[in-house]
């Protein structure tokens, strides 16, 4: 599945998309811990699969919570993105 | 002195059950509760099919909603909350339904309904519910495989129908006919708050614009708003529209025109996709624990 977590607003699109598939054979769910801002975590979804989801407290507010990864100038690799090895976590912006 | 006061955004409660089913001749007996941020739903079905439900307003308390939505879905059945198998929570107020056995997000659940009640060749859905918006990607068993939500503005959702119907004092449930009578289609509102977006319709009134035109201004709008979501995770056929909103068809008629696409008309009520969902994963649910001779 993949799943986008995040919203849209006045000033753009702000979505986390999880390919949950990536989550199915991964059993180091290293974005967890990779994230300075706990984003991520480990869920049991509909399906009884445990994938990767985006915490529900920072679903609304990840332009705000992700701005310490993203500098203006010079943006180094996200940590979430760089910590998936089935690059399965991207962004939208 | 208080003012009696018509409340143009209030939509009729309603309740429905298949008269000619027994339900006592079933063998699982299983329930859905969606409660959503404007209207809570309970659905009730017998092995699998669709037997009773009630559509209800969500009120300040979420387990009073639950509980006066799955109310009105056992009246006059003879049924009692002993009598259900299992029972399923949806919808945002999913996890304060008290007597819910488990709670699924809307998500899979309009998505296995949607499968239910527009068959299995649904393969996008979009959900218009009361304060957010859904565009969802299944396959053929109703599984979810791609999905987008906004939930975080108003715009193209139920409750901001309701604040313009107020606004105009046009009943919620004549704005789609309504947006219709006009010569010509108006340009959108610009605006995609709500808020923002009521300004501008008051302006436009003051400009001597009739309330059709407005009408057909922000229904434009909300089109466009939730067109843009459904392009931006891609349209695959079939398509089909969930929530409220899929009952307006001054919006609805407005996306199938910018995507070119035409929604799957059913017979059944859009409103109830998510709670009939959860009543169906209710019984799948239900199965697997019985296999697992847990129930």
């Amino acid at each position: 599945m993949k799943a986008n977590y995040g919203y849209t607003d006045g000033s753009g699109d702000y979505y986390i998309t999880i390919e949950t598939e990536g989550c199915l054979k991964c059993t180091e769910h290293d974005c967890v811990d990779a994230c300075p801002q706990d984003v991520f975590a480990i869920i049991e979804d509909d399906y009884d699969d445990l994938v990767a989801a985006v915490v529900e407290e920072h679903r609304r507010s990840l332009a705000y919570v992700c701005s310490e990864c993203k500098p203006a100038s010079d943006p180094p690799p996200l940590p979430c993105v760089e910590a998936c090895p089935q690059n399965a976590i991207s962004h939208s912006w | 002195m208080t003012e009696n006061k018509q409340e143009f955004w209030r939509w009729s409660e309603y309740n429905w059950r298949d008269e000619n089913k027994d339900w006592r001749e079933g063998n699982i007996v299983t329930a859905g509760i969606d409660v959503g941020s404007v209207s809570s739903q309970a659905v009730i079905c017998v092995d699998g099919e669709l037997y009773a439900f009630n559509n209800v307003r969500t009120g300040s308390n979420s387990p009073d909603s639950a509980r006066r939505a799955l109310e009105g879905a056992l009246k006059d059945t003879g049924m009692t909350r002993d009598d259900i198998n299992f029972v399923v929570g949806t919808g945002y107020g999913r996890v304060n339904v008290p007597f819910a056995d488990k709670a699924v997000t809307e998500i899979a659940c309009h998505a296995r309904g949607a499968n239910f009640m527009a068959g299995n060749e649904v393969r996008t859905i979009l959900d218009m519910g009361g304060q957010d918006c859904k565009a969802i990607h299944c396959d053929e068993k109703g599984k979810v495989t791609n999905f987008k939500m906004n939930d975080k503005c108003a715009a193209g959702t139920g409750r901001g129908m309701e604040v313009l119907a107020d606004l105009l004092e046009v009943p919620v449930t004549e704005i789609g006919e309504m947006s219709f009578q006009v010569d010509e289609e108006p340009p959108p509102v610009s605006s995609t708050c709500v808020v923002f977006a009521k300004s501008e319709s008051m302006a436009l009134l003051k400009d001597g614009w009739p309330k059709s035109k407005v009408l057909a201004a922000y229904c434009a709008a909300m089109a466009q708003r939730v067109a843009s979501l459904l392009e931006s995770v891609g349209m695959q056929e079939k398509f089909f529209i969930t929530g409220g909103i899929a009952k307006n068809r001054g919006v609805v008629e407005r996306i199938e025109k910018i995507l070119g696409v035409k929604a799957i008309q059913t017979k059944f009520d859009s409103q109830i996709a998510g709670a009939l969902g959860a009543a169906l994963f209710a019984k799948t649910l239900y199965e697997k624990r019985q296999a697992k001779g847990v129930a």
